[in-house]
Order: structure tokens, then C-alpha cells, then sequence
């Protein structure tokens, strides 16, 4: 597999791992993306500032100040040429959902009908994908989260909703989100986690991280109220949504 | 006691920014941070700040800002021409811009228009007392979060200061207005250069682009001739880095700036070179621009060039005279080099 560099510039650069969406590249992606964290921390690759992963493709942003180019391509290509980790771990995340309130779930009637399922049968394949956040983007905290069960696949809404709830668990395509914030949005709406994406309250405000593996548990109307009163208070305990695999 | 500057009517668009919540693009987080980071980094310089304090960006007029504390140094920097009020009712007295000025308790700063160009920066001695987020103190208002309360400031808000009085020190300004640099806007190709035509890439270098009116911390759209992609403008969404010109299938360009999108799905030509993003923070509806390409090597070059002169303007600061007052020192000085003592 073949490695591309392209410039964004003179303070970052792109290392492209391939030019489809594939479990295989994202991991290279999140490998190096681990490996340079982990050089950084160690001293090393002075003058690197952070790295962007996408799906394919680990956007790396430098310092022209603290380095160059030149010097951090080599680096770079040290580093994948060391041979990047295989076994990535992984955070394996729970998150509720509620697909039972109508107001929480508007097009599940209407995926339904497109899927050619009932609308019990949707939760059920929603509930038995298992999800993989592949990139974190658009607004802070909303992730792109891969693995929807292929029979659920539609194309985006052709008139995209100028008003999402924070919190709604929304599919198009081969993927599953969950807004973090009230915004427009174009994907089919099935359900609400009382979950907040993002919270600047908390010292990681951002819930999900890239490479994170995931899974929607099922919850009636009244166990997303009290989750939501205790997310809204503060006081959820998010540790116990979270296994580190 | 409180030490704070009151915002006693608002102005277009005013954000605490620094230099950037920097760190966080993984999780989504856009950088924001000063659009024209020159001129912030001067004026925390005038004020002896630390590069990255947090000043007021002003958005094409400032604020009015009634000092409720002892004293206060502030540094206005940009093309600005700021007001003093000294006390209720008295008329407004010109001051100079690109320098420092030391308020007292009562008088208000009519921060005034921005002219010629979109941004102008006000720092405060000390800086502003207000909690970073991730880091920073940069304002996203789509999010609201950062500066104060996460948005642009409004009349009424208090901005708390981490000084109760200005620290002793003569007042300070720019030799000169910082050169920008004037001519092309320079970019480097890339990282998708190669999703357009070799005639899509000469319009894009030979054709000059008016900014729009659709111009903000996200992005600047531009107006000029369409530029022809050759495998289309849908890309696998990847990382937005600043400057990132990307060219959705209309065919006009658009440069990302600070509260970009951290990653986008359409093919992006080239990224504005680091040296001139300040320029592009600074550009105003209906100005023109023309592109031209440079490599990362030359680009990191001017960057580094352009650092020095900015070192240089900085330890080439003046002593400015009081306004009204007169500057003992300076006169001397002056009478010496001329030889002329009255």
C-alpha cells in the first residue's frame, strides 16, 4: 500500500494511506496517529503540533518555526517504515438510546418503509451494528461513526431539516451520528440518546474519541428521563459507558 | 475591587481571541484564534503581554468601553481611529492608533470604525480575567464556547481585567505600521491540486477573485471565474488545514480560516501560505485577490522572515508622548540630534 504526502500549506501536511473507506487504512490512520502522539510525548518530532485523523488520510500539522517539511516527511516516513501497531485498542462505548418517543424518532416510519422493514425491525438492526467512530469533524464532538447493518443504507434526506435536537441519533448511508449540538442536518432521525456529545462542563468535553468501537443499548422513555436529569446535573457516571477493550 | 471594562454600546463583531485553541482538531474542535495574528501579537507586545494573552478582535467597529477600574493600559492596533471620553458629556478627543494608552477609572475608549480593513485587535495590560476552555481563550461562537460566554460581545457585558491598575511603565508604539506585504496572495498546491484541469489551475493563478459578501472567521467565498475540476469536487472528507482553499462544484474558491470545519469533503486546490493568512484576515467584502503558487520550502522561508520582522518591529518599539503632555526624554533627544536647544 502506498503512502502519499500532500502539502495543506506550509504548517501541514496530509498522509494519505489510500483513496477508499476501509476499516484496513482508517486503522493505518489511527496507528500513526498514535504513533506520532506517542513520539511527541516521548520528545521526539519536535515542532509537530497536532494530527487530524480522517478515514484515510492523517492530516499533521507542524511548526515551520520548529521544523520544516523536509525535515519531518523523513520522520514521518521512519515511523510508518518501523511498522506502525496492528492491535490497536480500543474503547468499547455503550450509548443509550430511546427510539420509542415519535418526537425522538420522526423518520423511523419512513426508514422503515424505504428499508422495506418494520419499524421494531430498524431498532433491531441499529441495535445490532457494531459501530466504529472513524472521525471527529464538522462541529466539535459530532463523529462519523461507520458500521451500519447494510440493510439499513439511504442516501441523506434530499431536504435536509434546518433544526435538529442535540442528542438525536440520526443514519444516512453506511453511518450512525449523534448531534452535539441543535443544528441543521440531513440524516434520517431514529432515535435520542440523553447523552450530551459535548459538554464544556467536563473536563473532556468531547465524549467520543476517533477509533472508538460502539454500541446503542435500548432504553424506554423513563430511563432517558432520569439519564437525561443526571447528564443535565452533572452528575452521570459516564466511566461506567466506557470498557477499555 | 472589580477591575473591569464595561461594554458601554457594542460594536459589529467583537470576540476575545489568542492565538488559537490549539490541540483539539482530532476531537472535532476548531482552532478559531485570531484572524490577523500579526497584529494581536503586536499589540500584546505593547502592552508587555505574553504572546498568546487573549486581546479583543475587532470585527469593522469596536466597542465603546467604560473603565471601571483604577487604570487600565490598553493597545489598539489596526487602522483604527479611536475616541477617549474623558467624563459624561465631554466631547470625544482623537487618540493614535498602533500604540498604548493608559485610561483612568470613568473615561470611556470609543474603539471607533476599522478602516481598510475587517480586523483591528485592543489588548489589555494583563490581560482579561476570564477561564480558558481546552486551553484558550479564543471565542467559537457557533458553538459558544470559549471568550466571553462563548459569543461576541454585547452592550451591557463586563469584561473582568486581571490587573486592578495598569503597571507602571511609559506608554508605547509601533515605529511604523506593519508590512503585510502587498501584490498575490501566496499558496502552495495542494493536497488535491491534482482534482482539477490544468485549465481549472490556470484560472485559478491567472484571474483576480473578489471576496463576497458571504466573508467570515469560518471562511472568505470569493467571486471570479469558475475553476473546472477534472474528477469532480466531492472528496473522502479529510483534514482542513488553515488557509485550505477549497473549491466546491460550483467552481468558486473558498479560504478556511480560524473557525473552520476540521475536516470537509471537497477537493481543495492549494492552502494560502502561512506568511499571508494575516492578510486574509483582514480582507474586506468586494477587494480583489490574485493567487499565486509558491513551494512549501519558499513558504516556510517568508514565514520565517516574516517572524524576524515581527521580532524586529517589537524591539523597535517607541516611546510615545502622552497625549496632550509632553515627552521630556524624546524632546531632548530630539534637540541633540539637531543640535538645536531652545
Amino acid at each position: 500500500m502506498s503512502v502519499r504526502y500532500l502539502s495543506c500549506g506550509d504548517t501541514a501536511f496530509s498522509v494519505e494511506f489510500g483513496n477508499e473507506i476501509s476499516p484496513e487504512i482508517n486503522g493505518r490512520v489511527m496507528a500513526l496517529h498514535a504513533a506520532i502522539g506517542q513520539a511527541t510525548k516521548g520528545g521526539e518530532l519536535a515542532g509537530v503540533v497536532e494530527t487530524v485523523p480522517s478515514m484515510r488520510a492523517l492530516m499533521v500539522c507542524y511548526d515551520p518555526m520548529a521544523t520544516s517539511r523536509a525535515k519531518l516527511e523523513p520522520e514521518i516516513e521512519g515511523l510508518i517504515a518501523r511498522g506502525l501497531p496492528t492491535d490497536m485498542k480500543s474503547r468499547q462505548v455503550t450509548i443509550p438510546c430511546c427510539y420509542d418517543d415519535p418526537e425522538f424518532a420522526p423518520d423511523l416510519k419512513e426508514v422503515a418503509e424505504r428499508t422495506k422493514k418494520k419499524p421494531e425491525e430498524v431498532i433491531a438492526s441499529h441495535l445490532a451494528s457494531r459501530f466504529k467512530v472513524y472521525v471527529l469533524g464538522f462541529m466539535p464532538g459530532l463523529a462519523y461513526i461507520a458500521g451500519l447493518e447494510k440493510s439499513l443504507y439511504l442516501p441523506r434526506r434530499s431536504q435536509p431539516r434546518v433544526r435538529v435536537p442535540r442528542s438525536t441519533v440520526a443514519i444516512a448511508m453506511d453511518m450512525t451520528t449523534i448531534y452535539p449540538f441543535e443544528s441543521p442536518g440531513g440524516w434520517h432521525l431514529i432515535g435520542r440518546t440523553p447523552l450530551w456529545m459535548f459538554d464544556q462542563r467536563r473536563e473532556q468535553p468531547v465524549f467520543l474519541a476517533p477509533g472508538d468501537s460502539l454500541t446503542f443499548q435500548r432504553i424506554d422513555r423513563k430511563s432517558y428521563d432520569r439519564i437525561a436529569r443526571d447528564v443535565e446535573a452533572g452528575t452521570f457516571d459516564w466511566a461506567r459507558l466506557v470498557k477499555s477493550a | 475591587m472589580i477591575a473591569q471594562l464595561k461594554v458601554a454600546r457594542a460594536g459589529l463583531f467583537d470576540t476575545l481571541q489568542d492565538l488559537g485553541r490549539i490541540g483539539f482538531m482530532a476531537l472535532g474542535m476548531p482552532t478559531a484564534g485570531a484572524q490577523d495574528r500579526i497584529a494581536l501579537r503586536l499589540a500584546n507586545a505593547l502592552c508587555g503581554n505574553p504572546a498568546d494573552t487573549a486581546g479583543l478582535e475587532i470585527g469593522v467597529m469596536g466597542p465603546d468601553l467604560l473603565v471601571e477600574a483604577e487604570s487600565v493600559r490598553v493597545a489598539l492596533v489596526g487602522p483604527l481611529s479611536p475616541m477617549l471620553i474623558e467624563k459624561p458629556d465631554a466631547p470625544p478627543k482623537p487618540l493614535e492608533s498602533d500604540r498604548t494608552h493608559l485610561l483612568k477609572r470613568g473615561q470611556v475608549l470609543r474603539v471607533g470604525m476599522v478602516e481598510g480593513s475587517s480586523t483591528a485587535y485592543l489588548a489589555v495590560a494583563g490581560g482579561f480575567a476570564l477561564p480558558a476552555f481546552m486551553g484558550s481563550l479564543s471565542t467559537y461562537a457557533r458553538a459558544g464556547i470559549g471568550g466571553y460566554e462563548g459569543r461576541k460581545l454585547a452592550a451591557g457585558d463586563a469584561l473582568p481585567l486581571a490587573r486592578e491598575q495598569a503597571p507602571p511603565g511609559d506608554e508605547k508604539k509601533l515605529a511604523q505600521p506593519f508590512d503585510y506585504g502587498s501584490g498575490p496572495v501566496r499558496v502552495v498546491w495542494g493536497p488535491q491540486d491534482d482534482y482539477f484541469s490544468d485549465k481549472g489551475r490556470r484560472t485559478f493563478i491567472e484571474s483576480d477573485y473578489r471576496v463576497s459578501k458571504e466573508a467570515d472567521r469560518m471562511g472568505i467565498r470569493f467571486e471570479g471565474p469558475t475553476i473546472e475540476h477534472s474528477k469532480g469536487a466531492d472528496i473522502i472528507s479529510d483534514g482542513i488545514g488553515p488557509g485550505a482553499i477549497q473549491v466546491p462544484g460550483a467552481g468558486l474558491p473558498i479560504v478556511l480560516l480560524g473557525d473552520r470545519q476540521t475536516v470537509g469533503g471537497y477537493s481543495k486546490i492549494a492552502t494560502v501560505a502561512s506568511v499571508d493568512l494575516p492578510r486574509l484576515g483582514r480582507l474586506l467584502p468586494g477587494q480583489t485577490v490574485r493567487f499565486t503558487p509558491v513551494t512549501v520550502e519558499e513558504a516556510e522561508e517568508l514565514r520565517r522572515d516574516q517572524e524576524a520582522r515581527l521580532a524586529r518591529a517589537i524591539a523597535g518599539f517607541q516611546t510615545a508622548r502622552p497625549p496632550g503632555g509632553i515627552d521630556l526624554v524624546r524632546l531632548y533627544e530630539e534637540n541633540l540630534i539637531d543640535g538645536v536647544v531652545y
